[in-house]
């Protein structure tokens, strides 16, 4: 048993929560609640956590939450704001609460998908079990008071042409959503699956999600998400994922919008052959605050991985990275290769970046980069020399550095939707003429 | 057959440390234990000024407050603080007036850790301090240099004769509060060397110290503090070895750098302390904190080879506080059998156009484990500041790990960092190469070792790069060199 902690923040924060009422594992939920009595809310004491501080989040009444679903929105209005692509299945979630209503697609053959609030003990049972919950205090709170997620189990040889896309929405003051995914995909399978997160007319809300992946020998799966809560949101997103042998998992992380924004990725190549990527942008402003930890556990031999994570820190925003490579003994002929670059457009920016190598194994090829500047001014006198404003020149160049990342996208919808957002955001259509 | 890396390995491993001879010098110890009558002792023994006694209590009542660090990526058994004699002395603490007077067993001692002194004196011109166990023995060229204006000679001889220098530079750059060893360090340091070059004044000779733990059961916990005046420059070298013991000794060192104004200090030290056998077992926990503070237009460049040791942390790092200061850290650290290493360095950026260099380079073979380490911090005020960093690391065997873990920090938009890191074995093809023109294995390999520490090497002054090179020869024996 782990010691009580008396006069926790976790005790007041988690005590006004529904608690679940996922069939979760009995098992699991103990250890979880026993995990939220015994810890606090980490400080930068904590080597997880030492560039990032909780305080804003752990001072959220969550007594005075204003929430629950139920917002009257319209199917049209999702389709004209938040959806990306119009093809596929779209799922829409408030506050961690599924909405069916504003839901929309066919279910494609060879899926069952459907949301956790609809499957049975058995169908739950593997859940958790790679989520590690001693001394994490989100992940035991995210098992405790999960709402809901969704259930994607993709079986063997089945190709998902179209995009699975879920829509997380908060809404509402003080809210706490807890979000729970899991994903299977069979072996030989494919699909591509979007997440995003919007705020509407959120305050001080704070959205926790966790995405349990599991790809399957020879799977194929591509995971892009998209961070656009507004401004006074707080958002804390885990990935667990494991990935099989000759098994290949994208992610594209997109980091755009929301006061502050922590991602956990945590990829743990379990098979030979298999190929891992990581793409990553944060395009920050304001008082921003995005902390982007990877993790990439090289188990097996003969594996790839890359992971390229760019950013441009304007105003007072902060960003954070921290990519691990972690190679074991015996994983063998690892090629893993990590890059960081960032951008400050500002006297106020700040970037922390701790890209880690830890490798037991002799026969790899590992490195990694991390490089932290600004805006050449060369370039920028040429492009002036050109005719081209200031401010155009910037946003030229500033679209330049993350258009590598950017590339990396195949869905077109999403590449759209994406630069849309960025336009508006810099004003770039003033560019391009 | 060629020689593989397999063999290579094997050779590692059988190697034995060639520094484990134990000199036969009565000395003056202390009991074991560490108290505040022991720092009374030690105080009255080096018959020192009523401030610095009170310097070293009020370090202990700091020390007793802090717990251990745990954060570096090394495992070992926390040494027992209450079981180590911190004073230990050769008993014949008379002043030499000439080299003659000297103890021939000594002038032994250091002829087999190749420092002969008459040979250097005479050859070498480098002016030798030599700190054995807790006390400086001897220091060579010191009229020579005097007559500059330079001070070179041992921290309680300092104590006794420049107190003002001591009492206004000590403990500025490493406080005592500043980690556990240090504090520790500050309560119960015995000796250790103390320079100071005047301004304007160009060292014209390199400045040598050599540290030797000789007696069991004991702490070394030197303490040097090297002050360049404005305008001045002074290239100082540190060596270390400690006997063969089945015991782990403690070495917790304190050193700090003062460069004024357009002054310039380079520090080599070349560090081969008693690793411990092939089962891992004694060896040294090198636990040492070094820090330079560089005022404006200043220069301190760290060069360091670590061969030795069971556990080393050591992080010997810069203060940019003055403008257009530079800080440089050149590195190759060597771990093998069951060795530990966490190493790096810190360059905190806090005056304009300030710029730093850091190279590490890491070679792991048996079972050991090496880690970079390092910090790179650019202050808010810290205009236009320059990083460049570079890490490798070597791996000789599918046993052994190499890891890297730089924090970056940067809180001003007109700074430019850049860090990489690569981690790899020796390529196949790079020997293959080789091989086919004709170089065999084993020559192919000590060829791409040495290419690869010699950005490092080329760093260290002539005599010492010699040294640095006999070490790695050894450290790697059998396939290098």
């Amino acid at each position: 048993m782990n010691e009580l902690i008396q006069d926790s923040k976790v005790t007041s924060f988690v005590e006004f929560l529904p608690k679940t009422k996922l069939p979760f594992n009995n098992e699991l939920l103990l250890k979880a609640s026993d995990v939220l009595k015994s810890i606090d809310f980490p400080t930068t004491r904590t080597e997880a956590w030492k560039y990032t501080r909780l305080g804003r989040i752990a001072a959220i009444p969550t007594r005075e939450q204003i929430a629950r679903a139920g917002k009257n929105l319209s199917r049209e209005f999702i389709n004209a704001n938040f959806q990306i692509s119009n093809n596929g299945l779209t799922f829409v979630f408030e506050n961690g609460i599924f909405r069916s209503d504003l839901s929309s697609g066919e279910f494609p053959k060879g899926a069952t998908i459907k949301p956790l609030t609809g499957c049975t003990k058995e169908e739950l049972a593997t859940v958790g079990q790679s989520i590690p919950l001693e001394n994490e205090l989100f992940n035991s709170m995210n098992t405790v008071y999960a709402i809901d997620g969704m259930s994607i189990v993709i079986e063997d040889k089945t190709i998902i042409e179209e995009p699975i896309q879920f829509i997380h929405l908060l809404t509402g003051k003080n809210t706490v959503a807890n979000l729970r995914n899991f994903i299977h995909i069979g072996k030989f399978a494919k699909a591509e699956i979007m997440q995003s997160f919007f705020a509407l007319d959120a305050e001080n809300s704070f959205a926790n999600s966790i995405t349990e992946i599991n790809v399957s020998e020879n799977a194929h799966l591509i995971v892009n998400k998209l961070q656009c809560e507004a401004e006074g949101n707080f958002h804390v997103s885990t990935e667990q994922v494991d990935q099989a042998k000759d098994a290949t998992f994208t992610i594209n992380t997109f980091t755009l919008d929301g006061t502050f924004v922590r991602n956990n990725l945590n990829i743990s190549v379990n098979g030979v052959n298999a190929t891992t990527n990581l793409n990553g942008a944060y395009i920050l402003n304001k008082q921003q605050h995005v902390d982007n930890h990877t993790c990439v556990d090289h188990r097996a031999p003969h594996c790839n991985s890359n992971e390229l994570y760019k950013g441009v820190i304007d105003n007072k925003a902060t960003a954070v990275f921290n990519g691990k490579v972690f190679v074991r003994k015996d994983a063998q002929k690892i090629n893993a290769f990590q890059s960081n670059a960032n951008v400050l457009l500002s006297d106020f920016s700040t970037v922390n970046s701790k890209p880690e190598l830890e490798i037991y194994a002799d026969d790899v090829k590992c490195s990694h980069g991390s490089t932290t500047g600004q805006l050449d001014e060369e370039a920028v006198f040429y492009l002036r020399a050109r005719g081209i404003s200031d401010r155009s020149a910037r946003n030229l160049m500033v679209e330049a550095f993350i258009g590598q990342v950017l590339e990396k996208i195949e869905n077109e919808a999403l590449l759209k939707f994406t630069q849309e957002k960025l336009n508006k955001r810099f004003n770039w259509e003033s560019i391009v003429e | 057959m060629g020689y593989t890396e397999n063999e290579l390995a094997k050779d590692l491993e059988n190697q034995e440390y060639k520094f484990g001879f134990v000199t036969n010098i009565a000395s003056d110890k202390a009991p074991k234990g560490l108290n505040e009558d022991i720092i009374r002792f030690i105080s009255s023994k080096k018959n020192e000024p009523e401030w610095l006694l009170e310097h070293r209590l009020k370090a202990f009542s700091i020390w007793k407050e802090m717990t251990e660090p745990e954060w570096a990526h090394v495992h070992y058994e926390k040494p027992n603080f209450q079981d180590i004699t911190y004073y230990s002395a050769p008993k014949q603490t008379k002043k030499y007036e000439s080299w003659d007077d000297v103890d021939p067993e000594l002038k032994e001692t250091m002829a087999k850790l190749g420092i002969s002194m008459e040979e250097q004196q005479r050859l070498t011109g480098v002016a030798v301090d030599f700190v054995m166990d807790s006390v400086s023995v001897a220091t060579s060229f010191k009229s020579k240099l005097k007559e500059l204006g330079i001070i070179f000679c041992s921290f309680s001889e300092a104590v006794q004769e420049y107190p003002d220098l001591v009492k206004k530079h000590m403990g500025t750059v490493v406080p005592v509060t500043d980690n556990f060893y240090a504090a520790l360090n500050s309560a119960v340091f015995t000796d250790g060397s103390f320079c100071y070059i005047p301004k304007g004044v160009r060292c014209p000779m390199e400045l040598s110290t050599y540290f030797r733990i000789n007696e069991g059961g004991t702490g070394q916990f030197e303490r040097t503090l090297v002050v360049a005046d404005e305008g001045s420059y002074v290239s100082y070298l540190e060596g270390c070895t400690a006997p063969q013991r089945d015991e782990n000794q403690l070495h917790a060192a304190v050193v700090e750098l003062i460069a004024l104004d357009n002054a310039e200090i380079k520090y080599s030290t070349v560090q081969n302390w008693y690793p411990g056998d092939k089962e891992g077992k004694g060896g040294v926990f090198n636990f040492v904190t070094k820090r330079g503070i560089c005022e404006k237009n200043a220069k301190i460049s760290w060069t360091q080879v670590e061969t030795g040791s069971a556990v080393t942390w050591k992080y010997p790092s810069c203060i940019l506080k003055g403008d257009h200061s530079i800080g440089e850290f050149y590195s190759v650290a060597v771990t093998n059998n069951f060795q530990q290493a966490d190493t790096g360095t810190k360059m905190i950026h806090l005056g304009k156009h300030t710029k730093s260099t850091i190279i590490s380079k890491g070679i792991s073979a048996g079972k050991s484990q090496n880690s970079y380490r390092g910090l790179v911090q650019i202050h808010k005020n810290a205009e236009h500041a320059r990083n460049f960093s570079q890490c490798d690391s070597l791996l000789m065997t599918d046993e052994c790990g190499a890891h890297t873990f730089p924090y970056i920090e940067c809180k001003n938009s007109t700074a430019k960092i850049e860090h990489e890191a690569t981690t790899s074995k020796i390529g196949e093809d790079q020997i293959f190469y080789c091989l086919q023109r004709g170089i065999s294995e084993e020559k192919a390999i000590s060829l791409i070792v040495n290419g690869y520490c010699k950005e490092v090497l080329n760093q260290l002054p002539m005599e010492f790069a010699v040294e640095a090179q006999k070490l790695l020869a050894i450290s790697l024996e059998g396939s290098v060199g």
